[in-house]
């Protein structure tokens, strides 16, 4: 009695509803943040192309090495006529008549001027080539992800400390840092992947301190510290998942870059050495051929603006479908 | 305003000499050998030590190079690996490789300007397609990719270009190079000029302007271009400093003798000439923060209202 005046009610006065007809807005329908960006990017055709390309071209550098009769860096040699293979052999001495074959069924890519088929060699080299820009650029994100996050949650002296030494470290150039780790490495995988650790966290970095000074003042993060959690709980376990959407972008226009870098560097003689290969090199060493055996420096060169292009549209589906604007919806 | 530009030139040279110190500490802390040991005796190593002063302590080491630096000579001035001299070679490199990336920038700048306010004129139509095509292209495929195969098609297969870069006929054979260096500017520039444009002619303030009665040529130069133009700045800063990069393959696939190229030779022989990779980490910095400086400062000329927030800031 007095708590019905009171307007205070009890279990009683409600009624469960499970079960029966809702009316829920399918037009509208809600949905949760990840569902809507697979959708966003679902619905954006070169999105979906560059994943395609860059799927085919995964699965060709994994499968491809591991299918092919001959090793990467094995030496073929064929009879006179060119068909038949007759020896193979790892020693750099032997000499066969497979040199510079043109592309045919035996060798789909002809062969270099050492006898060794081309298309296991450009698989391999896609391979990598890819290793090195997804290990490089993994390495990158959580480096800086975290210098990042720490930076902008701080703030005040260790931000202003942190955002110093980003700025000293930006400004110096991409080529003067190589320079400096090849007097202290040797050539190889090690020093290109070195160099992709040294410059591309900065840009990792600069976003996620971003995102963290904006996310920094959300309620939730309040709560959160209200409620007695420490610095580096609230850091890494409530703001870090909020900051992944753009990290994932920046990734995907980060892995373009670092296939790039590689080539770059394997091309100006500071990369991978032979006998290893990655697109670089074979870049390198058609370039070097272009004049009298153009073929073999067209399925490099392919698979490199390939994935290039892959990794760019799908960085592109990613940017849009993460922050859609309304005219594309 | 003089108070923002002191202080970035400030900043600038503070930064310099930081990257300097570091560079000439790291080298100088390396582990092996400067010289070519093979040919040298121990003592004669030790001697030779002596007389480069590389036996003081590392900040005396580092106090002498700088006086020497500011007098205009790196260190010694020599090579420590074959005793050349550095700057006559440096000098004469940097002068190619300035002249073609000067070339190079204004190409690169003024075409996609010009291609990307013209896309956004005919926004919808043919050209814009076309435009929009040809920039995502230079984007994604790599500057060098587009180097190989004009040197292939258009001085190989129609031997019309000289294949080689020669100084001798500086400016007919520096179109190659380049306009192939500057593809990558081109479509960058062209793609963004696009879109700013495009922004700035929905925004209000245009159509109050059309409202007016403005319309042509006058409004595009009064009211558009001058708003799209100021992000526009702000990609070429960076675009100029990937020059640098790209002017590293340029040089080796069209064999001009630049700093790109002094730089591999220093660095990919089988020596390692400390002397060198100092005199060029110095060089390519300098440029570098130099490069950005000018453009920040001409950000601020461009745009009014950078020029206040530096002013509160400052």
């Amino acid at each position: 009695m007095r708590n019905e005046e009171l307007g205070i009610r009890n279990a009683d006065d409600f009624e469960f509803i499970a079960g029966r007809d809702l009316n829920v807005d399918l037009n509208f329908a809600s949905q949760g943040y990840w569902k809507g960006v697979a959708v966003h990017f679902c619905r954006n055709k070169l999105a979906v192309a560059g994943v395609i390309i860059v799927a085919v071209i995964m699965l060709f550098a994994i499968l491809a090495p591991i299918v092919s009769t001959y090793g990467y860096q094995e030496i073929v040699a064929v009879n006179v006529d060119g068909k038949q293979i007759v020896a193979k052999s790892l020693e750099p001495q032997f000499a066969g008549e497979a040199q510079n074959l043109f592309a045919d069924k035996t060798f789909l890519f002809g062969t270099d001027d050492m006898g060794r088929d081309l298309w296991t060699r450009t698989w391999f080299g896609a391979r990598v080539s890819l290793l090195i820009a997804f290990v490089a650029i993994f390495i990158d994100m959580i480096i800086g992800m975290s210098y990042g996050l720490i930076s902008g949650y701080f703030g005040g002296h260790v931000d202003n400390i942190m955002q110093r030494f980003i700025e000293i470290a930006g400004s110096i150039p991409t080529l003067v840092i190589i320079s400096i780790l090849a007097i202290f490495m040797d050539k190889g995988i090690g020093l290109v992947i070195a160099a992709l650790l040294v410059t591309e966290w900065i840009g990792m970095s600069k976003i996620s301190r971003a995102e963290c000074l904006k996310l920094k003042e959300r309620e939730y993060v309040l709560a959160s510290r209200t409620l007695g959690a420490g610095s580096f709980h609230i850091i890494f376990k409530q703001i870090l998942p909020n900051t992944i959407g753009p990290i994932i972008t920046q990734v995907m226009f980060s892995i373009p870059v670092a296939i790039f870098t590689e080539a770059f560097l394997s091309f100006v003689g500071v990369g991978i050495v032979l006998p290893q290969c990655s697109i670089g090199s074979l870049i390198e060493a058609g370039f070097n051929n272009i004049t009298v055996l153009p073929y073999q420096i067209l399925p490099p060169i392919c698979v490199l603006a390939l994935l290039m292009l892959g990794f760019n549209l799908i960085g592109d589906g990613f940017r849009e479908a993460l922050a859609p604007k309304i005219e594309n919806m | 305003m003089t108070k923002y530009v002191a202080k970035r030139i400030f900043m600038s040279v503070l930064t310099l000499f930081v990257i300097i110190f570091v560079l000439f500490v790291l080298i100088r802390i390396m582990p092996g050998n400067p010289f070519p040991v093979e040919r040298m005796s121990a003592e004669m190593i030790l001697q030779k030590r002596a007389e480069l002063g590389l036996d003081k302590p590392i900040l005396i080491q580092f106090v002498d190079y700088m006086s020497m630096l500011l007098q205009g000579s790196f260190g010694n001035g020599t090579s420590l690996y074959n005793g050349a001299p550095i700057k006559p070679i440096l000098l004469a490199c940097l002068e190619n490789s300035f002249k073609i990336g000067v070339l190079s920038i204004l190409f690169g700048t003024t075409v996609g300007l010009l291609l990307g306010i013209t896309a956004a004129l005919n926004r919808g139509k043919f050209l814009d397609g076309l435009c929009t095509v040809f920039s995502i292209l230079g984007v994604c495929i790599p500057s060098y990719v587009f180097m190989i195969f004009l040197q292939y098609f258009f001085s190989y297969k129609i031997p019309f270009f000289p294949y080689f870069f020669d100084p001798s006929r500086f400016l007919f054979s520096s179109i190659m190079p380049s306009l192939s260096l500057s593809l990558f500017t081109v479509a960058t520039v062209a793609r963004f000029t696009r879109n700013e444009m495009i922004e700035v002619m929905n925004s209000d303030y245009v159509k109050l302007a059309e409202a007016k009665g403005l319309y042509g040529f006058e409004l595009m130069r009064k009211h558009v271009l001058r708003n799209a133009l100021i992000p526009v700045v702000t990609v070429i800063a960076p675009l100029v400093v990937d020059l640098l990069t790209g002017a590293m393959v340029m040089e080796k696939i069209y064999g001009v003798n630049g700093v790109g190229k002094l730089m591999v030779d220093a660095i990919s022989g089988d020596g390692i000439d400390y002397n060198y990779v100092l005199a060029l980490g110095i060089v390519f910095s300098s440029l570098y923060i130099g490069i950005m400086l000018v453009l920040d400062i001409l950000y601020g000329i461009i745009d009014p209202r950078i020029r206040l927030t530096a002013k509160e800031t400052a």
